[in-house]
Parts: structure tokens; sequence; C-alpha cells
């Protein structure tokens, strides 16, 4: 495997199962599509292919946040805020 | 000025999970249950690192009192971009006392120990929403207050804060220095992701007691009881078309034809047991 690529990886990896925390479904069904997902792909060797599977799971990441942000807003929104009319 | 911001973080039990009540009413359970920041204490952070990114003020600090366990939440605050935290350990009988006085109390004798040019505070918490802390800390250092802010904006010496209020919105200009309460809509605040909160770990955070800063926590108020909202009320379930018509007839509100469409959903289960022609008999 591509030694600097490797690094990259292993970073995301560790980003994303950080993030799974809080998932809505539950932390341990999070940990095991995100394994499941990793180990489809670890075959791959052609740097460019691993580099857009890396950029694919940075937009995985922002997707979470983006949806971890609307939950919680969402929830304070509806409790806190009359209903507009 | 000192171009520095103080910023309150409250951690809090996090807000996606069911309260329970303890069997004896004193209270709620929350051993080994999920807390986290406060979700307007977020707003507040976000809002004060957007102050810094602009370079409007030169320094975020991140205040908590509690129990060991805030050193988590002020870890959050650092990793959004505060620059250091300052924890006030407040344990055991004090800490189940605390309250908004309490916690404004040293708020204030913190502001005036770090000459702070603002307080930024979420305008109230998920757990007590008591709405008091930004007012009362305001109160005491005789400062001026900009509470429910949807906009902040430093203007020299002045600060413009867009309110939310219920007639709508309300702008005002206080002089600096001054006590800001964070609103929902006041910005999306970031996520503490992983290599940020690694970058916080250098960050530091200075250890006090209330005691240093010379604040008496006793308390003005005694919890009697605590209780579950009431539960709300089941539906009811028809088995037969002659019951729900009793029923019906027990509503004065059933007259109209159109009222009974809604009906329609409970009637759903029953399709394999009425036959249209006993639906023909209840169209009106």
């Amino acid at each position: 495997m591509a030694n600097p690529l490797r690094g990259e990886v292993i970073r995301l990896y560790k980003n994303l199962l950080y993030l799974g925390r809080e998932y809505p479904q539950g932390a341990a069904y999070f940990r095991e599509r995100l394994k499941s997902a990793f180990m489809k792909n670890k075959d791959v060797t052609d740097p460019e292919k691993i580099k857009k599977l890396v950029a694919r799971g940075d937009f995985v990441i922002k997707e979470l946040e983006a949806l971890y942000f609307l939950r919680k807003y969402r929830a304070m929104k509806k409790r806190y805020y009359e209903p507009e009319k | 000025m000192s171009g520095r911001v103080l910023v309150g973080v409250k951690r809090v039990i996090d807000y996606a999970v069911k309260i329970r009540v303890k069997p004896d009413n004193s209270g709620i359970v929350t051993d080994g249950v999920k807390h986290s920041m406060n979700p307007f204490c977020e707003i507040a952070i976000e809002e004060a690192v957007k102050l810094k990114e602009k370079k409007l003020i030169k320094e975020v600090v991140a205040v908590s009192c509690g129990p060991q366990q805030s050193q988590e939440t002020i870890r959050t605050a650092l990793a959004m971009g505060a620059d250091r935290g300052i924890h006030v350990e407040v344990t055991g009988k004090d800490y189940e006392t605390l309250g908004p006085l309490q916690v404004s109390k040293i708020m204030a004798a913190l502001a005036k120990k770090e000459d702070a040019q603002l307080i930024i505070l979420g305008k109230q918490a998920i757990d007590d929403d008591c709405n008091q802390t930004g007012q009362m800390t305001a109160a005491l250092l005789d400062w001026p207050q900009g509470t429910f802010a949807s906009e902040v904006a430093l203007e020299g010496d002045k600060v413009k804060v867009v309110r939310e209020i219920d007639g709508g919105l309300e702008t005002i200009k206080i002089n600096t220095p001054a006590v800001v309460t964070a609103d929902l809509r006041l910005n999306t605040p970031r996520y503490a992701t992983l290599p940020n909160i690694m970058k916080a770990k250098k960050k530091k955070i200075a250890n006090m007691k209330p005691a240093d800063l010379g604040v008496d926590l006793t308390s003005r108020l005694e919890v009697l009881r605590v209780d579950e909202p009431p539960q709300r009320q089941a539906g009811v379930k028809v088995e037969t078309v002659d019951d729900l018509d009793s029923l019906m007839n027990n509503w004065t509100v059933f007259h109209k034809c159109t009222q009974r469409t809604s009906l329609c959903v409970v009637l759903i289960p029953l399709l394999e047991t009425v036959t249209p022609e006993d639906m023909r008999k209840e169209e009106c």
C-alpha cells in the first residue's frame, strides 16, 4: 500500500469512528457499516483511486456534521420556540 | 481594552437523552448518562471564535463550573477554537445546589480578574431552563446586557446587538464591557472533530476553587420534589363499527361528515372486518 496514503486512510477511519459515536441509530451500527465499507476497499492500490475514496470519506464527514447540527437545531427549535403560523 | 472574551459553558445531560426521574423524586438520574455541552453554550463559543477570526478580539477564554468532568466540556470548547480554559471546581453538595446566582457571582469575579471586554453566555441551559445567569452577571458587574442575541457586531467600543423578542427583532447599541446571551439563530456552531480535539490538548486549562475568587456558594433555594410531566392520554382503539358509533355519539365534535374522514386512519385496521355495506350505512 502507498505509504503516505496509508496515514490518510487511517486518519479518515479514526475521524469517522469518532463522529459515529453520536450516530442516531447507535454507535455500534455505525461502526459495523464503517468497517465493512473500509474492508470492501482494502485491496485498492492505485493512488488515484485511494485519493478519490478518501475524498468521498471526507464528504461523508461533512454530511454527518450537517446531520448532527440539523438534528440538534430542529430539537431546540421544537422545544423552545412557538411553531410559525 | 484587553480584547478578551469570557465564554461560559455548561455541562448538561445530552439533549437527545430521555430524562429519568429518581425513584425518590429528589432529582433526575445523572450517573452513567451521556453529558455534553449545552447547545446554547456551543453557539456562544462559536460567536466568540468568529469574533476572534475577524480579529475583533484577541483571546477567547472558556469557563465552566462543576466537577472534574466539566473539563471535558472545556476541552470541547478549546477544540472549537477557544484559546484557554478555566475550570472552577465545584463538587458534591455545592454542585447539586449550584444555580444561576452562584455561577453569575463566579463569572463576575472572573470578569474582573481577567479584565474581560465581553462575556458571552448561552441564553439558557437545557437542564434547568433558568435563563438567568447572563442577566444576573450583568447586574452584578453593572454592565449593559444584550440578551437573546441573534446578531452581534462589534463597532469600536460599542456592541450592536439584534435581539429576538416576542414582538420581532430589536436592535440595540450597548457600551463595552458588556454581557451577551446567545439565542438559537446567532450562528451555526462548528463540530469539534478529532483533529481539533487533538490540537486542543496543548491548550491550558487553569484550575481554581470558588473560594479563590471569594465567592460564597450557599444557595437560597431548596429543591423539594421533582416529578415527571403527566403522561399523554393513550388513544382509544375500537373493536367493531358499533363501538365506534357509540364512541362518536359521545363526542359532540363529530357531527359533520368532514370530521369522519380524519377517523379513517383509525378505521384502516377495521377494513378487514367491515364490509362495504356497513361503510355505506355510516355515510351521512
